[in-house]
């Protein structure tokens, strides 16, 4: 980095809108690339996204797929670095898949949940008054409900699959972003630049969309980001139990259940899987506690 | 004299302003209880509406009439609008009536009452191994604040919060079952001590204790202490976590700079001066924990196959069994909801600030 785009970058009186954004993010990058938490957390769910992305190369063309009972079974091997399960399909290419299973799951449970959280909190924050009585009171209703029993129950009803595990982990998930946006858009809506808005003229939905929604979101993300763990992880469990993605699909957590009967003599069945969930948990907990140590030092 | 009075007056103003205190929290308290009942057993009622599964065909069976379908179909309130359908729900789980449980043809009520103990047992258990060894280490790692015994119990809560509890249950197993043989597997009793307990409470470790078949309370300890640690460890890390934040909060206060000038040694100061200042939100942060013990205990009773709630909810869902699903949803639910409201309640009526507002 030149010593002259650095100072551009971190000037503290940007003379453009686009100076101010860019050197933001350069902040932001740079406070997380030398975080160590949020760097080994970032490297992580980079890994998986990169594992998802080039599944079909890493796995050198092992197909996730491929049944082979004569090899059912086979301990770790040069053939197949992670065995094969118990229909013989090599488990190395199975938990390759498995991250693009995970990564849509994450991914879409983050654009339902968000959503819904910042309409309702902001809606709730600055409206007030009655609007604000009655959402906050389904907010909390909803914050009271044990969210793995309510998923397993919807997930019940819908019948099992990706999309209708989304949907029941979403419906248990959204209450403390609602909970975050309203506490945020309260204190914002105080602010001057707000009363400025609005002696211009601008309609509620305006002040709402462009000048409030944009300043929750980083709370949001973080907030994402720490949850992402638990959204895996009721994710896991619901495949665990049969209702999550659907055989044959490679799903971590239907792969450790698949492994439960030989856990003793084939170890490495639902190890494995068990792993990859264990590690992309364990790297979305890094990255959440280190952007939050970023956007929030007051609350660590 | 007329000093005394006053000061006399004062305090019984006092003590009557704190009775209406506690008597208007415990209102809202019940007030928000049934608010959120209301709410989920409203989420309840849309789950079984959104089953494929016809309620009327469950009663009458599919070889019944057309008249004694529409008969059926009358009685079930099916002819009326939703809230009406939603009314006539309610009043029937008030009154304990969660309908037949198609996988054991009992009521599932009786079925939960049976089941409710093990669970009990094992999220009890697991909520004290969790308070235990969380509490002081979340103390130690806040009087260590940045050093190496902080990072350890940070990483070691960090890996409760990432591990899936069905997989740890698989490990443990594998390891301690099977390779090392320290505890027993699955199951509550190994086979040859079923059915030769007396069942009172529910809870085999009290009731073999009642009659004193040690080799069975041990037995049961053996079967009890692994699964009960896992969910154990999930606690420990939440509890750990929260412990550690309200201490650094505490030690960062005057009072215990003064105390320690005083020439306190520091762990005094630490555990006589600052621990039992955050004894009341523990007691929050403890309830709440409890609380998703007594759900994540879905999970780890299927893998140790622990004849609780969990695995009753889970062999259920995979007969179709909507009412023993929903019954299930309902108890895990009320009292997931009640031991929260609760342990909001104890804190605002245990916290002097709080109440003076």
């Amino acid at each position: 980095m030149s010593t002259a785009l650095g100072q551009w970058l971190m000037s503290e009186a940007p003379t453009s809108r686009r100076q101010a954004i860019l050197g933001n993010t350069y902040r932001g990058v740079r406070s997380i690339v030398t975080n160590p938490t949020a760097f080994v957390g970032l490297m992580i769910v980079a890994l998986l996204v990169l594992s998802a992305v080039f599944a079909p190369w890493l796995s050198l063309g092992k197909s996730p797929l491929d049944q082979d009972l004569a090899g059912r079974l086979a301990a770790p091997s040069a053939a197949h670095w992670f065995g094969t399960d118990e229909l013989g399909r090599d488990i190395f290419s199975r938990t390759l898949y498995g991250a693009r299973v995970t990564l849509t799951i994450v991914f879409l449970v983050s654009v339902v949940v968000a959503p819904i959280g910042l309409i309702v909190g902001t809606l709730a924050g600055y409206l007030g008054g009655w609007v604000d009585v009655v959402l906050m009171r389904i907010t909390d209703i909803f914050l009271a409900f044990p969210r793995l029993i309510l998923a397993l129950a919807f997930a019940a009803a819908l019948g099992p699959g990706i999309e209708n595990a989304v949907i029941a982990i979403s419906l248990t998930a959204w209450p403390p972003y609602a909970r975050i946006a309203r506490s945020e858009t309260m204190a914002i809506a105080r602010s001057d630049f707000i009363q400025a808005v609005v002696l211009q003229g601008a309609s509620t939905r305006r002040i709402l969309f462009r000048h409030i929604v944009p300043l929750c979101l980083s709370s949001v993300i973080v907030r994402l980001t720490l949850d992402m763990a638990g959204i895996i992880l009721t994710a896991a469990g619901l495949g665990f139990l049969g209702l999550g993605a659907q055989p044959p699909t490679a799903e971590w957590g239907a792969m450790v259940s698949s492994g439960r009967d030989v856990i003793l003599d084939q170890w490495w069945v639902a190890t494995i899987p068990g792993m990859a969930i264990f590690i992309v948990s364990l790297g979305f907990n890094l990255l959440g506690d280190g952007l939050r140590d970023v956007f929030d030092p007051k609350s660590t | 004299m007329s000093a005394d009075r006053s000061v006399g007056a004062i305090a019984q103003h006092h003590r009557g302003r704190l009775a209406a205190t506690i008597v208007r929290r415990t209102a809202s308290f019940i007030a928000s209880l049934a608010v959120t009942f209301v709410g989920l057993t409203a989420v309840t009622f849309f789950i079984s509406k959104l089953t494929r599964i016809d309620p009327v065909l469950a009663v009458v069976g599919d070889k019944a009439t057309q008249a004694a379908y529409d008969k059926a179909y009358q009685a079930l309130g099916l002819d009326q609008s939703v809230f009406v359908q939603y009314g006539i729900y309610l009043k029937r789980l008030v009154s304990g009536d969660f309908g037949m449980s198609v996988l054991t043809s009992q009521p599932v009520l009786s079925d939960l009452l049976r089941v409710f103990p093990a669970t009990f047992e094992l999220a009890t258990f697991a909520t004290i191994i969790g308070v235990l060894v969380g509490v002081p280490a979340g103390v130690l790692a806040a009087a260590r604040k940045g050093r190496w015994p902080d990072h350890v119990i940070r990483v070691v809560g960090l890996f409760g919060y990432s591990v899936p509890v069905f997989w740890l249950g698989l490990v443990g197993l594998f390891v301690f079952y099977g390779k090392l043989g320290w505890v027993s597997g699955t199951g509550r009793l190994d086979v040859f001590f079923d059915d030769v307990v007396t069942l009172r409470t529910g809870i085999i470790l009290i009731d073999a204790a009642i009659d004193q078949q040690w080799d069975i309370v041990a037995n049961a300890f053996s079967h009890l202490i692994l699964p009960a640690s896992i969910l154990g460890y999930y606690s420990l890390a939440y509890i750990a976590r929260m412990t550690r934040s309200f201490m650094i909060d505490q030690l960062s206060q005057e009072y215990v700079t003064a105390a320690r000038i005083k020439g306190s040694s520091f762990w005094r100061a630490v555990w006589r001066h600052a621990f039992p200042n955050i004894l009341v939100p523990l007691i929050t942060v403890i309830g709440l924990s409890y609380a998703s013990l007594l759900e994540g205990a879905v999970l780890t009773e299927t893998v140790f196959a622990w004849p609780g709630l969990g695995l009753y909810i889970t062999r259920a869902l995979f007969n179709s069994d909507m009412n023993a699903v929903l019954g299930g949803t309902i108890v895990v639910g009320t009292v997931f909801i009640g031991i929260n409201l609760l342990s909001d309640l104890l804190y605002k009526l245990f916290d002097p600030r709080l109440r003076a507002r």
